[in-house]
C-alpha cells in the first residue's frame, strides 16, 4: 500500500516541472496564473502516472549543473569549429563512422549520453547496437579516433555515472 | 543601428532559406528531403521571431513554438514512415 | 533605450543569422547525406540560440518586464535537436545511403545496420 502523499503526488519533480513551465511559458507570476499552473502540475501527473516507467534519479545536483554547463561550453566552442570547417575548403575533410564502447546499458543515461555526442558539433550518434554495448558513431572530421573516444568516455560517460551513481 | 541589424539578419536568413529550397529540388534521397524540410522550419521559425523583435511584440513567440513542436512530431513521423514502414507501431 | 543593449543585440543578432546561414550553405555544399547532417542540426541551435536570446533582452528592456518565455523554445530546440538528428542518421543507415568516398570505417555501416558489435562476423 502506498502512502497517500505519493499516490497524489506520483511524480512531485514533473510536478515543479510543469508548474515551472507553465509559469514560464505564460511569462507571469500572478496568483490567477500559480493557481491554474498548480492546479494543471497537480492532475497531469495523476492522469499519466500510469505510463510512468521508473527511472534513476539525479543524485548529485551540483554536478548535474556543472555537466549541463560544460556541455553549453563545448557546444559553442565546437560549433565556432564547424562552422569554419563548412566555409573552409572541403577537401581537407575526414568523414568518418567509428564505433564506441559503451559501459553504461541504462536507457535514460544511454539516452543523455547520446543526445550530448549528437549535440556537440561534429559528432552524430547513428546507432545502437542490440545489446547496448557499441555506439555506432558519424565524425565530420576526424583526426584522431583514441583521442575522441577517450574524450567521449572521460569527458561524458564518467561524468554522467558519477552523477546518477550507477 | 537595431534596424540595420535585423535587416541583415533577415537577409541572411531569406538567403538561408532560398539554399535550403534549392536542396530540396536537388534531392537526391528522401531522407535529405527530410532533413532539409526540418532545415526549414527551424529557418522560418528564425525569420518569425526576427519578425517579433522588429515588431518589438512577444505575440510571434506562440507562433514560433507551434513550429517548432509540429516540426518536430512531423520530422519524428517522417523517419519512423521511412524506417519501419508505419507511423504507429 | 541603452545603447549597449542595441549593440549587444545588434551582435546577437547578426552572429545567430549567420549560424543560421552557414548552416543551409552546408546543406549545400558538403559531399553526402552523412556530412550534411552534421550543418543545420548543429548550426541552427546556436544560431536560434543567438537570436532567441537577442529577442528575449530586446523585449525585456522595451517593457520593463523581464520576458522569460523565449527560454522554452531554446529548450525545447536544444532536446529535439539530437533526436532529430539521430532519426535521421538511422533512417539513412537502414535506407543504405552512400558515404563519400574517403570517409573511413565505411564497412562499419552494415555492421550498425544489423545493430550488432563490429567484432561480430554476420
Amino acid at each position: 500500500m502506498k502512502s497517500l502523499a505519493s499516490r497524489l503526488l506520483p511524480m512531485p519533480m514533473h510536478s515543479v516541472l510543469l508548474l515551472v513551465s507553465w509559469l514560464i511559458l505564460n511569462n507571469s507570476v500572478s496568483p490567477g496564473h500559480i493557481v491554474l499552473g498548480a492546479f494543471l502540475a497537480f492532475t497531469i501527473p495523476l492522469l499519466v502516472s500510469g505510463l510512468h516507467t521508473p527511472q534513476p534519479g539525479i543524485r548529485r545536483y551540483g554536478l548535474a549543473v556543472r555537466y549541463a554547463l560544460m556541455v553549453m561550453y563545448d557546444i559553442v566552442v565546437a560549433n565556432i569549429e564547424v562552422a569554419l570547417k563548412i566555409v573552409g575548403p572541403l577537401k581537407n575533410l575526414q568523414p568518418a563512422l567509428i564505433a564506441v564502447p559503451m559501459d553504461i546499458t541504462n536507457d535514460l543515461l544511454l539516452t543523455v549520453l547520446a543526445s550530448t555526442i549528437s549535440l556537440t558539433p561534429g559528432t552524430v550518434s547513428a546507432e545502437l547496437s542490440e545489446d547496448r554495448k557499441w555506439l555506432y558513431v558519424h565524425v565530420l572530421n576526424l583526426e584522431d579516433e583514441e583521442a575522441l573516444i577517450r574524450q567521449i568516455k572521460q569527458r561524458y560517460e564518467k561524468k554522467l555515472r558519477e552523477m546518477f551513481e550507477c | 543601428m537595431l534596424t540595420w541589424a535585423i535587416t541583415i539578419a533577415t537577409g541572411m536568413v531569406c538567403i538561408a532559406l532560398l539554399l535550403n529550397l534549392w536542396r530540396l529540388y536537388l534531392g537526391p534521397d528522401v531522407p535529405d528531403r527530410i532533413l532539409t524540410l526540418d532545415t526549414m522550419y527551424i529557418n522560418s521559425m528564425a525569420m518569425i521571431i526576427l519578425f517579433g523583435i522588429f515588431l518589438k511584440s512577444s505575440l510571434m513567440f506562440e507562433a514560433a513554438l507551434l513550429i517548432a513542436m509540429l516540426g518536430f512530431v512531423g520530422t519524428a513521423a517522417l523517419c519512423k514512415y521511412l524506417l519501419r514502414g508505419d507511423i504507429i507501431e | 533605450m541603452n545603447f549597449y543593449v542595441e549593440l549587444f543585440v545588434s551582435i546577437l543578432l547578426v552572429t545567430g543569422a549567420g549560424f543560421v546561414l552557414i548552416g543551409s550553405v552546408g546543406l549545400i555544399r558538403l559531399p553526402d547525406f552523412y556530412t550534411r547532417l552534421h550543418a543545420p542540426t548543429k548550426a541552427t541551435t546556436l544560431g536560434m540560440g543567438c537570436l532567441l536570446i537577442a529577442s528575449m533582452v530586446l523585449i525585456s528592456f522595451t517593457k520593463g518586464a523581464p520576458s522569460v518565455h523565449e527560454l522554452l523554445i531554446t529548450l525545447f530546440l536544444f532536446i529535439t535537436a539530437p533526436v532529430t538528428a539521430h532519426m535521421l542518421a538511422k533512417t539513412a543507415l537502414h535506407y543504405e545511403l552512400g558515404f563519400t568516398e574517403k570517409t573511413k570505417g565505411k564497412e562499419l555501416a552494415e555492421k550498425a545496420r544489423e545493430r550488432v558489435s563490429p567484432a561480430d562476423d554476420a
